[in-house]
């Protein structure tokens, strides 16, 4: 069964330098009961991404072509009031600063009421409730933990705090965007387990934002490469990282100064810029800085199928 | 080699809470190392473990409750702003947010030349440096002319970099140069600190909690937990065999971006203790898997031990794996 899926997705900005291709032709699932990775450069379009399936575009952003399909509704055919229900009940979303996601001036046993504002339960029983999820967060004394505000909390625990929010309602899919990011190697590691194991005791799926490769393949089972708004490769996270069918996946793993071997003073990079996405060349969008880029790359690359499920939009895809 | 930058015994309190209430927190507990010329030394650690602040210390942005600071040969702790003021040609810092650290009114041009004018240089000619800083740190002429918001991530640490090193200082002081930057343009710039240390013969301090990149660039590093140093010696021999069981949990911690590894995590049961509670004896034990009855009353210091210096009665022994028991959370 599939949760989530993006089919030919193609968002718009509206600048002063003129109309900006932020996504084109973005296509991929989240499954049930699965963690898809969404990895990238800043600027790739991620965010974009995100907000354009929770409906939250900025006023000069449009989906100008695609589906966002999700429990059998097309995202993108629904008015602001439809999309609005499913926020935080169906899809709800952890986001990377955990104290911007608090209201520092309620106690999280107030904000935590506050989000169940749907059910019909007592007020104790929305409280139970909530010390029961921060429990399931590990949240030491969690009833006490209910009276205190978000900056009695360390940046681990607030973290903590907003993923046992989201998962309130179990919805069926989550999105993280960089909830690790502000945090350091062992609370990552920690938060990233957790995330796992909540997973599965809710059964939800998670569609996993991120630009550090390592946390990627230790959470996610699936992964979406993505570049100057395009996915030009997904597949399974063993089949990506071990095989990269797309030249730019294969570049982006050999910058991770985790990947080298011996200790090097000298690190690999890709040289050149993102393209200007006013300007989309018309071609592959990697081929300006692509070492194997021939005169066919000056046409649009299909989706060259590498097996079950891995896909990479790439003329040389598969070759060895 | 006479060292450039020796710090010994750096002590660094706060004042909090309510006025009647007033204590002060320990966020800096006694540490010392020394850097020398074209030598890099790498500061590891959780936030609030006190790297940032032990930065802002040693470059005069902070007031030293105890200890000294000595940059040249010289105490530079406790100088007035004015007296410090000739340092900071030498001593150049590069804060954590790479756009935030700039200017949003000024253009890149005048941004690179700002340290002379604060500094005063009146030989040199102002749109040659412009040109040859920029180059120095790979961006073309043209980006004189932009604003700090109409840059990337990458080139605006770029930017940083050129106003870092525009006095040709011997020491730049890097709070975590490669935040938020991805992959590819974090090794850009590691390179190029990398190409200037060797080239200037740059000292650097590099504050990072990306282990990954201390093992390439660091020369020498010291992990601190809650505002001490619990070891400290040369990153290669403390990569391959970590003697603090903290050292050890954070090194099992460091995400790999491999799905087939095989992963002997160290966990970590509960959180950093709170600076107003220290534990007693070491303070680490709350949370080590190694924990023996000594630690819970006797504090150790940080002692020479084989090639570096742990603050720990029972260093681990190369390859030591956590014992099997339940940790409670």
């Amino acid at each position: 069964m599939t949760v989530l899926a993006v089919s030919g997705l193609n968002v718009h900005f509206a600048t002063e330098g003129g109309e900006l291709h932020a996504l084109r032709d973005v296509s991929f699932v989240v499954p049930e009961k699965r963690v898809v990775g969404v990895v990238g450069e800043s600027g790739c379009g991620k965010s974009t991404l995100i907000n354009a399936i929770l409906g939250l575009l900025a006023d000069n952003g449009r989906i100008s072509g695609g589906s966002i399909g999700f429990e059998g509704q097309d995202l993108t055919k629904l008015g602001p009031r439809r999309l609005q229900d499913l926020r935080g009940l169906r899809i709800s979303t952890v986001f990377q600063d955990p104290m911007g996601a608090l209201n520092p001036v309620l106690s999280v046993g107030l904000q935590m009421r506050n989000i169940q504002y749907r059910s019909d339960l007592a007020k104790s029983e929305k409280d139970a409730r909530s010390a029961e999820l921060l429990r399931r967060v590990r949240i030491p004394d969690a009833e006490a933990a209910l009276s205190r505000y978000p900056h009695e909390f360390s940046g681990g625990m607030k973290q903590r705090i907003a993923i046992a929010m989201a998962l309130m309602m179990e919805p069926a899919l989550l999105i993280a965007d960089e909830p690790t990011t502000a945090l350091d190697a062992t609370l990552e590691v920690a938060t990233i387990e957790l995330l796992k194991d909540l997973q599965e005791q809710i059964g939800c799926s998670v569609l996993f934002i991120s630009h550090h490769l390592g946390v990627i393949a230790e959470l996610c089972d699936d992964v979406v490469v993505m570049y100057a708004g395009e996915v030009v490769e997904r597949g399974t996270t063993r089949g990506v990282f071990r095989q990269p069918g797309h030249p730019y996946t294969a570049r982006l793993l050999e910058c991770d100064p985790a990947r080298q071997s011996g200790r090097t003073r000298d690190l690999p990079t890709i040289p050149g810029e993102i393209p200007d996405l006013r300007q989309r060349p018309p071609g592959c969008i990697f081929a300006p800085r692509c070492t194997l880029s021939t005169d066919e790359c000056g046409r649009p690359p299909p989706d060259h199928a590498l097996g079950a499920g891995h896909v990479a939009r790439c003329f040389r895809a598969g070759d060895p | 080699m006479t060292p450039i930058l020796e710090v010994r015994d750096l002590e660094v309190t706060f004042r909090v809470g309510p006025m009647l209430q007033r204590r002060d927190i320990l966020a800096v507990a006694g540490v010392s190392f020394d850097v020398s010329p074209g030598e890099t030394f790498a500061l590891v650690g959780e936030s609030g473990s006190g790297k940032t602040t032990l930065a802002r210390a040693v470059n005069g942005l902070q007031a030293v409750s105890n200890g000294s600071v000595s940059f040249g040969g010289r105490r530079i702790d406790g100088l007035t702003a004015r007296a410090s003021k000739p340092l900071r040609r030498e001593m150049a810092m590069m804060f954590q947010d790479p756009v935030g650290s700039l200017s949003p009114r000024m253009k890149v041009g005048d941004l690179v030349t700002e340290p002379y004018r604060i500094h005063g240089a009146p030989d040199v000619n102002l749109a040659d440096e412009t040109v040859r800083l920029l180059s120095l740190v790979g961006l073309t002429a043209d980006f004189a002319d932009r604003y700090p918001h109409q840059l990337s991530g990458g080139q605006a640490r770029r930017v940083g970099v050129a106003r870092a090193i525009a006095l040709n200082p011997k020491l730049v002081i890097a709070d975590e140069p490669t935040a938020g930057l991805d992959v590819s343009v974090q090794g850009e710039v590691l390179n190029l600190l990398n190409e200037l240390r060797e080239r200037l013969r740059l000292a650097i301090v590099i504050i990072t909690h990306n282990l990954h990149v201390v093992h390439h660039v660091a020369d020498r590093m010291a992990v601190m937990y809650l505002g001490r140093f619990v070891e400290t010696g040369p990153t290669e021999r403390l990569f391959s065999a970590p003697s603090h069981p903290y050292t050890a949990a954070l090194l099992s911690a460091n995400p790999e971006p491999d799905p087939d590894k095989a992963r002997n995590r160290i966990a970590l049961p509960a959180e950093v203790p709170s600076l107003l509670a220290r534990p007693a004896g070491c303070e680490f034990h709350t949370r080590c898997p190694w924990v023996a009855a000594d630690c819970r009353s006797i504090p150790p210091s940080l002692q020479p031990h084989e090639d570096r210096k742990v603050s720990c009665h029972i260093p681990l022994a190369r390859g030591a794996v956590p014992p099997l028991k339940e940790v409670s959370p």
